[in-house]
C-alpha cells in the first residue's frame, strides 16, 4: 500500500496538524518506509487468532460510589494558554 | 575517602541516616556537580534550590527514617510534579506547571527523597537517542575518542545523570525500551517492571498498553530499593495491579542455582556486532559457573515485534497526544477559527518524529485501514505474548544483549527512522507481552563503550530477574569507566 500526497493531506486533516508542501513531501518519503516495514506482518497466518489489546487480565475494580471534590476549578483553568473567569477560550466557533 | 556522588544510593541513605554525612552535604555535593555538568544537558528544569531548603530542614528537624531518607534525586520529565514545570521534553507543553503530582515520584518524596530537578528525554519519549528533544541532545558521559555520543533514548536525560554522577538514582519510563537501552548504552542498571507494577498515573502518557516507570540506578540492589518504593495497587490507575506488593530488596539473592535460564536463538540478528555476541556468550558463562541451567529456546515470531510495536504504539500515541489542542495548558498558535487554531497549535508545538508516528497512528486507526493494520497487530501481539507463555513453562528467566549496538554518535540515525527504530530490536518485546525486564552493564567493546546484558523475567516475578541480576553483576564486577572530560 503506498501513500500519496492526497492520502498525507487527509491523514494531517484527520491529525489536526497544519501541511504545507514540504511536510507532504517528507511524511510521502517516511510513512511509506514505516508502512512497508510494518507489513512484514503480512507473512503471518493470522486467522483465528483473537486480538490482545491489553495484556491486564484483572477485571475492572470498582470503587465505592460516594463524592469526592476533586479538580478544583482554579486548578483545572491554572495552566491555559488563554482564559477569561472560569472559562477556556477559543476563536469564535458560531458565527 | 570515596566522593560522596560516587556512593550507591543505599549506601548514601545508610550515611544519612547514621548521621555520618549530613543531608545538606549530600545535597551541596549533587549541587555543585550538576552545576558543573550542563555541557551534558542531562536536565531540562533544576530545583537544585528547593533541594536544598528540603534538606536543611531535614537536618534541623532530624527526620531521617524514610526508605530513600534524604536521597536527592532527579526524575524523567515524563513525571508530573507539582509546581514544578513538566514538558515531556516537548515545546508544546512549556511552562506547563502540574497542579499535581504523579503517583510514582509522591512515593518518592513519601519516603523522603527530594526532587534534584526533572530529566531530558526524547519528545514524549518517542526515540532512542534523546534526539527528538525540543530541549537539545543529551550527551552521554562517554565519549568515543573525541566524538559525542547519545546517550540512548528516550530516558536519556536518566541515563546520561546516573552514569555521570547527577542524581543517587533515578525514574524513567519504558514504553518499547526506554529504561534498558538507555542504560546499556551508559552503564548502568535499568529495571522494566512487569506492567501494572508501577502506577502510571501522573505519567505523560505515550502508549498506554505498554508505558511503565522503572528504576534506572547504578547497582541491582538499588533497583530493587527504588522497585520497593515505587511499586503497588493504585486506584487511580484502573490497569494498576492489584497484587502484593514485593520486598524486592530483603529477598535479593545470589543463589540461583539451578535456576532455569533460555537463550532464544531468534535474537541472534544479523550484522550483530562480536564483541555483543561474546559478551552474551559470556553472560551464559557466568550463569553456567552460578550453576544456573542454560537451555536453548525458540520465540518464533521475534522478528515481527518491531512491525508490531510501530502500529500499536503509534496507534495509542495519536489518540493520547489528542488532548494537545492549545485550549486546556501547553502551548498555542494562532488561528482564524477553532480549527485552524488547533493545526498551527499541532504544527508549531510537535516534532517531527511525534508528528510522525502521530500520522501513522491516525492512518492505522482510519477508516478502511484498522483492520489491514492495528487489528492485525493486535493479533501479533497475542503470538508474541503466546511465545513467551510456552517459554516460560521451560525456563525461568531469558538472557539476551539489550540492545545491538553500543551507544552511536549524535546524527549517525537522525535520517532515517527505521534504522533508529532497530535500536529496540531485543526490548520491544517485553513490552508487547507486559514482562519485567532488567539491563545490566556487562562489559566494554573495542572502543571501550559500556554493553548491557538483558534478563526477561514472568509477568510480576521481578524477583527472580533481579536475584539473577545480582548475581551476574557480581561475577561481571563491571566498573565504571567516567572519566569526568566535561568538566
Amino acid at each position: 500500500m503506498s501513500i500519496n500526497k492526497e492520502t498525507v493531506k487527509k491523514i494531517s486533516k484527520l491529525s489536526r496538524i497544519a501541511s504545507n508542501e514540504q511536510f507532504e513531501d517528507s511524511m510521502i518519503k517516511d510513512l511509506n518506509s514505516i508502512l512497508t516495514f510494518v507489513e512484514q506482518l503480512n507473512e503471518l497466518n493470522i486467522k483465528n487468532i483473537e486480538p490482545l489489546s491489553s495484556v491486564v487480565e484483572q477485571k475492572l475494580l470498582q470503587r465505592e460510589d460516594v463524592v469526592k471534590i476533586m479538580n478544583e476549578k482554579e486548578d483545572v483553568l491554572k495552566n491555559s494558554p488563554h482564559k477569561n473567569e472560569n472559562y477556556f477560550v477559543v476563536p469564535k466557533v458560531i458565527e | 575517602m570515596t566522593a560522596i556522588v560516587k556512593y550507591t544510593l543505599i549506601e548514601l541513605v545508610n550515611k544519612i541516616k547514621s548521621k555520618e554525612i549530613s543531608a545538606v552535604d549530600a545535597t551541596n555535593a549533587y549541587v555543585e556537580r550538576i552545576q558543573k555538568s550542563k555541557k551534558l544537558n542531562a536536565f531540562v528544569t533544576e530545583t537544585l534550590e528547593s533541594a536544598l531548603e528540603q534538606a536543611k530542614k531535614a537536618d534541623e528537624i532530624n527526620q531521617k527514617d524514610g526508605a530513600l531518607s534524604c536521597a536527592p534525586i532527579a526524575v524523567k520529565d515524563l513525571f508530573c510534579t507539582k509546581n514544578v514545570q513538566t514538558t515531556a521534553s516537548s515545546k508544546i507543553l512549556k511552562n506547563f506547571i502540574p497542579t499535581y503530582e504523579s503517583t510514582v515520584t509522591s512515593k518518592l518524596w513519601d519516603q523522603g527523597a527530594f526532587l534534584l530537578g526533572k530529566l531530558n528525554c526524547d519528545e514524549f519519549a518517542m526515540g532512542s537517542s534523546n534526539e527528538t528533544s525540543a530541549y537539545g541532545n543529551v550527551i552521554n558521559p562517554y565519549k568515543n575518542n573525541n566524538d559525542d555520543l547519545v546517550p540512548g533514548g528516550s530516558s536519556g536525560g536518566c541515563s546520561s545523570a546516573v552514569a555521570a554522577d547527577l542524581t543517587s538514582a533515578t525514574v524513567g519510563t519504558d514504553t518499547g525500551g526506554s529504561i534498558r537501552q538507555p542504560a546499556a548504552f551508559t552503564g548502568i542498571v535499568g529495571l522494566k517492571p512487569t506492567y501494572g507494577r508501577c502506577s502510571r498515573w501522573g505519567i505523560v502518557a505515550f502508549a498506554s498498553s505498554l508505558d511503565q516507570a522503572g528504576p534506572m540506578t547504578k547497582d541491582v540492589a538499588d533497583s530493587a530499593l527504588m522497585l520497593d518504593v515505587i511499586s503497588g495497587h493504585d486506584e487511580k490507575d484502573s490497569t494498576s495491579a492489584n497484587v502484593k506488593k514485593g520486598e524486592f530488596l530483603k529477598n535479593l539473592n545470589k543463589d540461583i542455582k539451578g535456576l532455569k535460564v533460555g537463550i532464544p536463538k531468534e535474537y541472534i540478528v544479523d550484522n550483530m556486532p562480536k564483541a555483543i555476541q561474546s559478551l552474551w556468550d559470556k553472560g551464559i558463562e557466568l550463569m553456567k559457573d552460578s550453576g544456573a541451567i542454560i537451555k536453548n529456546i525458540s520465540l518464533p515470531h521475534t522478528k515481527y515485534a518491531l512491525p508490531t510495536y510501530y502500529i500499536v504504539a503509534p496507534a495509542e500515541a495519536s489518540s493520547n497526544l489528542a488532548r494537545y489542542d492549545g485550549v486546556k495548558y501547553g502551548f498555542r498558535a494562532p488561528g482564524k477559527d477553532l480549527i485552524e487554531m488547533y493545526e498551527n497549535t499541532r504544527a508549531q508545538g510537535f516534532g517531527n518524529e511525534v508528528k510522525r508516528r502521530i500520522m501513522i497512528g491516525t492512518y492505522v486507526l482510519s477508516s478502511g485501514y484498522y483492520d489491514a493494520y492495528y487489528l492485525k497487530a493486535q493479533q501479533v501481539r497475542r503470538l508474541i505474548k503466546n511465545d513467551f507463555d510456552s517459554a516460560f513453562n521451560e525456563v525461568d528467566t531469558i538472557l539476551t544483549p539489550t540492545a545491538p549496538s553500543s551507544a552511536f554518535k549524535i546524527g549517525d540515525k537522525t535520517e532515517d527512522p527505521i534504522a533508529m527504530y532497530l535500536n529496540d530490536v531485543f526490548t520491544v518485546p517485553v513490552n508487547l507481552a507486559g514482562l519485567p525486564a532488567i539491563s545490566l552493564p556487562a562489559g566494554m567493546d573495542e572502543y571501550g563503550l559500556p554493553l548491557g546484558l538483558q534478563l526477561i523475567g514472568k509477568s510480576f516475578d521481578e524477583q527472580t530477574v533481579l536475584n539473577a541480576a545480582y548475581a551476574l553483576e557480581e561475577k561481571i564486577g563491571f566498573q565504571s569507566q567516567v572519566k569526568d572530560w566535561w568538566m
